[in-house]
């Protein structure tokens, strides 16, 4: 297959929802009448330009689109190579890339008529970003979090309750990101009829790798104007974080068939990857969940393994499809970061440009550490600063204390 | 191609009742525990067998079947072992139908053709995989058919007469209509609503029309079994087999009479039922 590269790396997915192998539609008969309906939807919604118009007024004043596209100064002189712009997602109400999948989705979940709306969250920050919409459209809100990740996450479940949202623990699985996914799933069978099912990433079933990567192109969209107005070209290379990965999907989508833009996955290695990590690429291989082919974590009787990171919002054992064909088509590479190398990353960006990343960024900029140092001054690399830190605080805090004890 | 499954319905026709259909997990709670049981089963009353293949991520199934997959995985259940279990009941039962029931990740891993190949050679009649609908048909269901395994589609209350024949096209053996929308061993469905609905099923196929989710009492089986071709009982017979286990989880003597008593219970509501005029 990869001796066949298509003309284009941005035409998928197919009518079936297939990028190559990856992706598809591997759900239950339940599900299935719904997501043919979603799909209608949405094609619907793409042609109509009251939509867009609606959904570009939202972005702008309430989100407050368009990020910034900052040039990170200090970290440029201090690894001593490419020049470094951050894509500031983390500006965006809310506080990360979220916001803009979520508004989507809610848009067209209004256009069908549904009133529930159910969401999975890892970090909380698809939670979040998902309440507050609910919140502004006045929808009731249920989002499915792993116990354990309420436990590291409080800050965004006190959000998320604040904003009227009701947040599940799920107890079953290692309660993480995986089973919240289920237990959300689960819910979905029990009730089509009103409920509508916003999911965080570009995984799942056709049509959600699709969608959410549309409503997520945004970002690249804008930072492929904003470049060219600052520097009048293109930029050299693109790195961004991945659990699911629609932030990623989002930057660099634009960028597909720019051949000279190289493009830089940055996955989780957690303790590293011989050891417990969420690294799907680098560590899985082809198999079925969620509705979706792709990368994942399992065993070798296919039974799925739980993924390891210190970022909750990367704590997931596969990862969007179209990343999967990305990967086996050569166009994106996907590399990854250890838990301690994140950590240094984010102490490092918050002390040289007084920005306090999300730890799932904090893997991409570790990886930036590394990538810059080794490329001429006149290369021009972007990174997805894809969400704050304010949740990670007690987190990081607490293991830096330990650190010292 | 006629099955197992095809020679069991035609027999039940001539009788003029309806079958019960069981599930239990493999491997739960252990592959030998499991082997008694489902030898058991046929004696019990058990027309048609579903044997689970446990997964460690089964989205469509409630709390009870989760924990049966979950301890049939500790207890080192594989689905190689799964189908050594299936040729070892096989030994001793040329007639009673099994049916494999499912997620698609550890038969894709496996391999679809090999998988094909030793399912049919372990004796395994059907498979029941839940993640597989009518668009998905290409991965497992067609080469299933020509590997002479029938292939069981679920049917669902949204399900609606636009859908019903994509679903039907390429289904063999007999249609699993899914009582409820919702996850195994939930609520249970009105009578009357599933009477409607298995007559709307039956304007479009032949088939046999089992029906399954939220049955778990002799009275509600010989409900099911007035409108119904089958009633298929899962969670309820998990749920004694998990009563019936020690403090840590392991098999009593108690274990296999526990299931067996149930289905023996079960099957007399079955053989019971009236079956409705059609």
């Amino acid at each position: 297959m990869n001796s066949q590269l298509p003309n284009s790396f941005r035409s998928g997915p197919d009518d079936r929802g297939h990028f190559g192998i990856f992706g598809g539609r591997f759900v239950a008969e339940t599900l299935m009448p719904l997501i043919l309906d979603l799909e209608q939807a949405y094609a619907d919604a793409k042609a109509d330009p009251a939509f867009q118009r609606e959904m570009n007024g939202y972005l702008k004043d309430y989100v407050g689109r368009p990020s910034p596209l900052y040039y990170a100064e200090r970290l440029t002189q201090h690894l001593g190579g490419a020049k470094i712009y951050f894509k500031r997602e983390e500006l965006n109400h809310t506080g990360s890339h979220k916001v803009n999948n979520v508004l989507g989705q809610i848009m067209v979940a209004r256009r069908m008529g549904k009133k529930r709306i159910i969401a999975e969250t890892g970090a909380g920050q698809h939670g979040v970003a998902t309440a507050t919409l609910c919140a502004r459209f006045g929808l009731e809100c249920i989002v499915f979090m792993g116990a354990v990740d309420v436990e590291r996450q409080q800050p965004n479940v006190i959000r998320m309750e604040m904003l009227g949202a009701t947040v599940v623990p799920v107890q079953v699985g290692a309660r993480t990101l995986k089973d919240a996914m289920n237990e959300a799933m689960r819910d979905w069978v029990t009730n089509v009829a009103d409920t509508f099912y916003c999911i965080g990433t570009v995984a799942g079933p056709h049509p959600y790798p699709m969608m959410v990567r549309d409503f997520q192109s945004i970002i690249g969209v804008e930072t492929k104007a904003q470049m060219q107005e600052v520097e009048g070209r293109l930029p050299d290379s693109l790195v961004a974080c991945i659990g699911g990965g629609s932030n990623a999907m989002g930057l660099f989508h634009p960028f597909l068939d720019d051949p000279s833009v190289e493009i830089f996955g940055v996955e989780a290695a957690g303790h590293g990857l011989t050891q417990l990590h969420a690294a799907s690429i680098a560590g899985g291989r082809a198999g079925v969940l969620h509705g979706n082919r792709t990368y994942l974590l399992m065993d070798r009787d296919g039974q799925i393994e739980e993924g390891h990171s210190i970022s909750a919002g990367l704590d997931y054992p596969g990862i969007g499809p179209e990343h999967a064909w990305l990967h086996e088509m050569k166009r994106v590479q996907y590399l990854s970061a250890t838990d301690d190398e994140a950590l240094e990353a984010f102490k490092l960006l918050s002390k040289l440009e007084g920005i306090i990343p999300a730890l799932e960024p904090a893997h991409a900029i570790a990886k930036v550490m590394e990538l810059a140092p080794a490329r001429p001054a006149d290369h021009l690399m972007v990174v997805n600063l894809s969400g704050r830190g304010d949740k990670d605080i007690p987190q990081v805090a607490e293991i830096l204390r330990k650190g010292k004890g | 191609m006629t099955t197992r499954i095809d020679t069991r319905f035609k027999a039940l026709e001539a009788e003029g009742r309806a079958a019960l259909v069981t599930f239990l997990m493999a491997g739960d709670p252990d592959l030998k525990t499991s082997l008694d049981i489902i030898t058991a089963l046929p004696a019990a009353g058990a027309d048609i067998i579903e044997i689970g293949m446990p997964f460690t991520d089964p989205m469509a199934d409630g709390p009870a079947i989760q924990a049966a997959g979950i301890r049939a995985l500790k207890a080192g259940t594989t689905l190689h072992k799964t189908l050594d279990m299936v040729a070892a009941f096989r030994n001793g039962d040329a007639t009673t139908p099994i049916v494999l029931m499912g997620y698609y990740n550890p038969i894709f891993i496996y391999g679809v053709d090999q998988f094909l190949i030793d399912a049919k050679q372990a004796g395994v009649d059907g498979l029941i995989i839940v993640d597989l609908p009518p668009e998905e048909d290409s991965e497992l269901c067609i080469p299933a058919m020509r590997a002479g395994l029938n292939f069981i589609r679920l049917a669902t209350p949204t399900t609606d007469d636009k859908r019903l024949p994509a679903v039907l096209a390429n289904t063999s053996g007999f249609v699993y209509y899914v009582s409820i929308t919702g996850i195994t061993g939930s609520a249970s469905a009105k009578s009357s609503d599933v009477g409607a609905a298995v007559a709307r099923i039956r304007r479009h196929t032949k088939l046999p029309v089992c029906v399954g989710f939220g049955i778990r009492t002799p009275e509600a089986a010989r409900d099911i079994a007035r409108h119904a071709s089958g009633a298929v009982v899962g969670s309820a017979l998990v749920d004694a087999l998990k009563a019936s286990l020690d403090a840590d989880g392991r098999a009593t003597p108690k274990t296999v009479s526990a299931v067996a008593d149930l289905v023996a219970a079960l099957a007399q509501g079955v053989r019971g039922a009236k079956q409705a005029a059609e």
